[in-house]
C-alpha cells in the first residue's frame, strides 16, 4: 500500500526527519532526538505536521441538533462563534468511535477535527447518522493543519499572520478566528500554550519554513506522544476505542448529562453503566525505580489485574508515566507493575503530569 | 540486540542507512560491536545502526563485574523512548568491567556508540568464539539487507 504524505512532505525530508508508518501517512518520527524536540516544546516552541488529521465541516439548518445528536458532550454549550468542546462520539453500546474538538463558526456551522486513523469511519457515521435533517458533512482534506506548541509559540505564530487574524494572540484556550481560508484556534496536544492552525495546504511550506527561520523546532510524532501523555490526555485506539466507554477512560467529565431530554447516540447504554457501577478507570501511573512502563505492561492491585494503556519515559520527570485501565475499587495498597520479568511498586497519581512546563507531581 | 516492543513500524521505503560501520570492529547479527583489546579482553557495545533504530536511550542496565557472560545470552539492557532490547554477550566469559557513566548518562550510546557508550568488557573464556563474529563488511552487507 503506498504510504499517504502531508503537504509537509519534502520539508520533512530537508529537516531531517525519520519518516514512519502513522495509520498509512508517511509522518515524521523524529527529526535527530526525539527528547530534545520534547524539552524544545516544554522550554520555547516547536511545530508539528498534524495535516494526517482531518477537518470536516458540519453546516445547514439542523447541525446543531445534529451535532447534539451525534456527540456525547453539548455543542449547544457554544454559545458564541469562535469557541470549542472536546467531546467524544460513540456507539449505541457507549464504545468511543472517536474523540474530537468541535468549533462553532458562527454563520458557517461548526467544524469538526478527527483523528487521522479513525477519519474515513468518522466520516461514514457522522452522515450515517444524520437521517432527514438538514445537514451538510463535508471533509476539508484541502487544508493542513499544523502545531504551534510552547511557552513561546504564540510569539513565534503571531507576527507571520495576517491582519484579519491579528486578535489570534489574545484567544482564551479553546476559542478560535479565521478569515477566508485560515483559521487558528488556541488549542493542542502538548500541556503548553500555543495553537492549532488550518490553512490551505498551498500556503503549508511557506508558513512551515518561515516558523523554523524564527527558530520554532520541527517535532515528530515520537515527542507528541510524550508530550501528550505528560500532559494526561489520551490517544485515542490506545487509551479508549470502541470497547471502552468514556466512563472507563477518565473521559466522563466530557459527557453532558444535562439537559436531561437529549438523546446522544450512547447515552442509554452509559446511562446503564453508570447505574450498575462503573467497573474500571484510567489513572495516572508513576514507576519511580528504573525501567519504562509500556501499553499492555500488567499493573497488580488489591482489586485484581489492570494494564498500561499508553507508557513511555517522561523526559520533563525523568522516570516513566503512565496511564492505566484498573479496576474501580483498586487502591494504591501493592500497586505493582510486571515489567520484564519485574515485579515494580508504582504509584497512582490524578493526571495531568506536566502543566505549562511543571511537574504537577506531589 | 532485539527489540521487545515498538510503537512505530519502520516507513517501508528503503532509506538510506548513514551511520557508521568503523573497519577494527567485530559484529554481531545482534547488532552488538565488540573490540578486541590489547589485554585480550573484548570490549562490547551496539552499534551506531542499532542506537539509531532504537531512538534516545533512556535506561542502560549493565552487568556487574565479576558475573558470568554466556556468548548469545542476554547481558545487558538498553531502553529507549520506543523500546527496550536485551544486549546479548558476543562471547563468552567474565563480565570485567561495565560502562558505569551509562547510569546517569544514557545518552552517551546515542552520542558515541563506539567510544564513550561502550557498555561492558568481558574477558573471553574462549576466544574462538571471536571467529565467528562478522567484519565490518558483512556488518554492512547485513544492515543493508534488513533495510
Amino acid at each position: 500500500m503506498t504510504l499517504r504524505t502531508t503537504p509537509l512532505y519534502t520539508a520533512h525530508q530537508r529537516a531531517g526527519a525519520r519518516l514512519v508508518d502513522f495509520a498509512g501517512w508517511e509522518m515524521p518520527l523524529h527529526y535527530g532526538s526525539q527528547i530534545d524536540e520534547h524539552r524544545a516544546v516544554r522550554e520555547a516552541a516547536g511545530v508539528f505536521d498534524v495535516s494526517h488529521m482531518r477537518v470536516v465541516d458540519v453546516a445547514g439548518a439542523e447541525a446543531p441538533a445534529f451535532l447534539r445528536h451525534l456527540l456525547a458532550n453539548d455543542v449547544a454549550k457554544l454559545k458564541h462563534p469562535g469557541r470549542a468542546l472536546y467531546s467524544c462520539m460513540l456507539t449505541p453500546d457507549g464504545g468511543v468511535i472517536d474523540d474530537l474538538i468541535v468549533y462553532f463558526r458562527g454563520d458557517l456551522g461548526y467544524r469538526v477535527v478527527v483523528n487521522a486513523a479513525t477519519a474515513e469511519g468518522d466520516i461514514e457515521h457522522m452522515r450515517a447518522s444524520i437521517g432527514s435533517r438538514d445537514v451538510s458533512v463535508v471533509p476539508r482534506p484541502e487544508l493542513a493543519l499544523l502545531a504551534v506548541q510552547g511557552p513561546e509559540a504564540v510569539a513565534k505564530v503571531a507576527p507571520l499572520l495576517a491582519d484579519d487574524l491579528s486578535t489570534a494572540g489574545e484567544l482564551r484556550p479553546f476559542a478560535a478566528v479565521w478569515n477566508a481560508g485560515w483559521m487558528v484556534a488556541r488549542t493542542g496536544y502538548t500541556g503548553e500554550d500555543g495553537f492549532e492552525v488550518m490553512l490551505p495546504a498551498e500556503a503549508a511550506e511557506a508558513f512551515w519554513e518561515r516558523l523554523l527561520q524564527a527558530g520554532t523546532r520541527p517535532i515528530g510524532l515520537g515527542a507528541r506522544d510524550t508530550l501528550r501523555l505528560e500532559a494526561g490526555m489520551n490517544l485515542y485506539g490506545t487509551d479508549m476505542d470502541t470497547s471502552t466507554t468514556p466512563l472507563v477512560s477518565n473521559l466522563g467529565w466530557t459527557v453532558a448529562w444535562e439537559p436531561e431530554d437529549r438523546d446522544f447516540i450512547g447515552r442509554a447504554a452509559l446511562e446503564q453503566q453508570r447505574a450498575a457501577g462503573v467497573p474500571q478507570r484510567l489513572v495516572g501511573l508513576v514507576l519511580e525505580g528504573r525501567g519504562v512502563l509500556r501499553g499492555g505492561t500488567r499493573i497488580e492491585t488489591d482489586a485484581g489485574d489492570g494494564a498500561v494503556t499508553s507508557g513511555t519515559f517522561s523526559p520533563t520527570l525523568g522516570v516513566s508515566i503512565a496511564l492505566a485501565r484498573i479496576p474501580a475499587g483498586a487502591s494504591q495498597d501493592g500497586l505493582t507493575a510486571h515489567l520484564r520479568g519485574k515485579a515494580l511498586p508504582v504509584r497512582m497519581v490524578k493526571p495531568p503530569f506536566v502543566r505549562r512546563g511543571k511537574s504537577q507531581l506531589t | 540486540m532485539r527489540a521487545a516492543h515498538t510503537e512505530f513500524a519502520t516507513s517501508p521505503y528503503k532509506e538510506q542507512d548513514m551511520t557508521d560501520t568503523p573497519q577494527d570492529l567485530k559484529y554481531t547479527k545482534s547488532h552488538e560491536w565488540v573490540r578486541v583489546e590489547a589485554d585480550g579482553s573484548v570490549t562490547v557495545g551496539i552499534t551506531d545502526h542499532a542506537q539509531s533504530l532504537l531512538g534516545d536511550l533512556v535506561f542502560v542496565e549493565t552487568p556487574e563485574a565479576g558475573t558470568e557472560a554466556i556468548a548469545g545470552e542476554a547481558c545487558a539492557t538498553v531502553e529507549s523512548v520506543k523500546a527496550a532490547s536485551d544486549v546479548y554477550a558476543p562471547v563468552s566469559g567474565e563480565i570485567a568491567e561495565a560502562n558505569e557513566d551509562l547510569a546517569d548518562a544514557p545518552e552517551k550510546v546515542n552520542e558515541s556508540p563506539f567510544d564513550q557508550g561502550w557498555l561492558f568488557r568481558i574477558r573471553p573464556s574462549d576466544t574462538s568464539e571471536l571467529d565467528a563474529l562478522m567484519d565490518a563488511e558483512e556488518y554492512a552487507a547485513l544492515v543493508a539487507s534488513e533495510a
